[in-house]
């Protein structure tokens, strides 16, 4: 079987707890980090952009900010994959809403708002980037499909890509169903060698069958409340200073073992 | 720029659109120049435009063991599976590789949503979804892929693509790296997206919607008609198949640009198109045909003509056949990749159904009219909103460029 080897070069991180992958690490050592504003501050996008984003982009683009700032790397020159289970779901509780009651009263900015691409259309906008970007889901598993996405293009294509996985709460009688409970973004930048930058090594293998590993609290409740929590292993190996290994769900019945090894 | 691409086999492909079930009624279609456009007869409110519907999808039945996968996305996915012996093929490589060694990679930009819609016009007093609603697999983006990875029994790689227009397209390149890497030995690859309110009525708020049946790079082409369709394809190394038509390279950029408007100068388009000409290590003038995206909005043909009339010879012909289908969104890749593959096959460049009156700013690579000419090298354009474009490279069989 192969392994694919990347390096992380950039990590971020938005929840309504953590402003930061710096704040993870807080938490993982005891402390109390102090809360993030209640809006994602994206300043990557301009005033006016923001001022007008829906929520589940500037989620995206808060955290893929602060992993591109991290990597010291240009945002223009890095491929994008960005993944979220669900999509805007505020987004589809209006546009859902409004349709069974007025179709022709449907916003078209909202609508156009409403692709699954949005968030990163809006960022390679923001950052003047013409490389590749794409936009998943693999519903529970798309944090791990993600980076299986990511992490075959940068071996592939030998270039650097920028992973962003995010979620916004669920809204109206949609969250019943989706059981999304609180937004969660988080953002790596992923390389093909070992540069200035890089801070781990990964080394990623699929796997029969989809188990994912346990979290401490209270990791472990942040990842039931969204998809995009099931990167929380990894990013907690990655906070941490000890080498070790997780187990991510890449698909339904397909695990992807990482191994992360630090970088000094 | 990217290295030179091995190339893969397409080992089998289908398409159901509204110009019928399967490849046979597709080449009929298109050889006789027949639209699958009718008037809207589906959206809940009237709305006045045409439309490219699949007929018989409300009567599909899913098997009794995937049930709760019903809606009609996913009915019209397995319509399209049981087209060309398509299911069959699948089966063959999951006995000769194993369900964990093939990936199933789809593009939609609808998925489910027009279940999500049912939902909430079928609200409960307690403002709930009805209780045969509540079936959270279907409410979400991954539902096409979820359903055809239990409807296919794959256990490998799944993945849903959903950049808009361009989903379908961009899958051949996920899947291509994947099999460079060693990951998997095939890949299922494709599209579905459905008419739905959620499209009639938000192309509609953006003014992109046309009352007539759309008409491609025509001067007077007012508005686009949406469509919807199911494709596939499986593909696998060239040496397992050397009879096969090849995926000779693909190409992806972003426009960074706009949300909902093209690059004025087609930057995107044009960075897409050079990436899957130098994988494919090939010159423009050996492409003999291109699939259009040609939309039938004012702004995408006006730019993608222009991109054709500098990059190519007059020898390279081409054409859009949304005329046919419709704008089938996030399912045009796929079945435009079909047509490309068909049009090598059958040696049919299909005739850019709709441009009566051609746009000036066309030049004579355009096919006006069907042509009956060797087809070795076709390529198919698509591009999505929020910048996001692809492009494919066919050939035939045995093509080396």
């Amino acid at each position: 079987m192969s392994v694919l080897r990347i390096y992380v070069e950039g990590i971020g991180l938005w929840s309504p707890q953590l402003a930061n992958f710096a704040a993870l690490r807080d938490v993982l050592a005891g402390a109390t980090p102090e809360l993030p504003a209640a809006r994602p501050a994206a300043t990557t996008l301009p005033a006016n952009e923001r001022r007008r984003a829906p929520e589940s982009v500037l989620l995206a683009i808060e955290a893929a900010g602060q992993a591109v700032t991290m990597s010291n790397r240009d945002a223009a020159t890095l491929a994008c994959v960005f993944a979220s289970a669900h999509g805007d779901q505020a987004i589809t509780d209006y546009m859902c809403a409004t349709l069974a009651r007025a179709p022709t009263e449907l916003s078209p900015i909202r609508f156009h708002n409403s692709v699954h691409n949005a968030a990163v259309g809006y960022w390679t906008i923001a950052t003047g980037c013409h490389a590749p970007s794409t936009s998943i889901c693999a519903q529970a598993a798309s944090f791990g499909a993600a980076l299986l996405e990511a992490a075959s293009q940068v071996v592939a294509e030998q270039h650097p890509v920028l992973l962003v996985c995010s979620d916004i709460a669920g809204c109206g009688p949609l969250r019943d169903v989706t059981g999304s409970t609180q937004p969660f973004g988080s953002a790596l930048v992923l390389a093909p060698q070992a540069g200035a930058s890089a801070r781990a090594r990964l080394d990623l293998e699929v796997t029969a069958g989809s188990t994912v590993d346990p979290l401490v609290e209270p990791l472990a409740g942040w990842r039931v409340a969204t998809p995009s929590a099931a990167g929380l292993p990894l990013l907690a190996l990655l906070a941490g200073t000890k080498n070790g290994r997780c187990q991510l769900a890449a698909a339904e019945a397909l695990g992807l073992q990482v191994d992360v090894e630090h970088v000094t | 720029m990217p290295t030179f691409m091995t190339p893969l086999a397409v080992t089998a492909y289908t398409a159901t659109s509204a110009m019928g079930c399967g490849l046979a009624a597709q080449l009929d279609a298109l050889r006789h120049a027949r639209s699958g456009l009718r008037p809207n007869d589906i959206s809940t409110t009237p709305l006045d435009c045409w439309i490219g519907r699949v007929d018989g999808v409300e009567a599909i039945a899913l098997p009794a063991a995937l049930e709760a996968w019903d809606c009609r996305n996913n009915r019209l996915a397995w319509l399209g599976l049981n087209q060309d012996g398509f299911l069959q093929r699948v089966h063959a490589a999951r006995a000769r590789y194993g369900a964990g060694r093939i990936a199933l990679l789809l593009g939609t930009s609808t998925a489910s949503i027009d279940a999500t819609e049912k939902a909430y016009r079928q609200l409960g007093p307690d403002g709930a979804f009805p209780d045969d609603m509540r079936r959270p697999a279907v409410h979400t983006p991954h539902s096409l892929a979820a359903f055809v990875a239990a409807a296919l029994e794959l256990d490998g790689p799944c993945l849903t693509i959903s950049t808009a227009c361009s989903s379908s397209a961009k899958v051949f390149a996920s899947a291509e790296r994947l099999i460079q890497l060693g990951l998997i030995d095939a890949a299922v690859v494709g599209g579905v997206d459905t008419l739905c309110d959620s499209v009639l009525f938000g192309f509609n708020a953006l003014e992109l919607v046309s009352t007539e049946p759309c008409r491609p790079f025509d001067a007077a082409r007012s508005g686009i008609s949406i469509g919807e369709a199911a494709g596939f394809a499986l593909l696998e190394r060239s040496d397992t198949a050397p009879d096969a038509p090849q995926l000779l390279g693909y190409g992806e950029a972003s426009d960074a640009h706009h949300m909902s408007t093209p690059h004025p100068d087609g930057l995107g388009a044009e960075l897409a198109l050079n990436d899957a000409l130098a994988r494919a290590g090939l010159d423009a003038a050996q492409v003999d045909y291109i699939n259009l995206h040609g939309t039938a909005s004012r702004k995408n043909d006006e730019v993608e003509a222009a991109l054709v009339g500098r990059a190519f010879p007059a020898t390279t012909r081409a054409s859009s056949t949304k005329g046919y289908t419709g704008h089938t969104l996030g399912a045009a890749g796929i079945v435009e990749a079909t047509i490309a593959l068909q049009a090598i096959e059958h040696g049919l460049v299909p005739g850019n159904l709709g441009g009566e009156t051609p746009d000036p700013g066309c030049g004579p690579q355009f096919a006006w009219r069907n042509e009956h000419q060797r087809v070795d090298v076709a390529l198919s354009n698509s591009f999505g909103f929020g910048g996001n474009n692809a492009c494919l490279a066919f050939a035939r069989a045995g093509f080396v460029a």
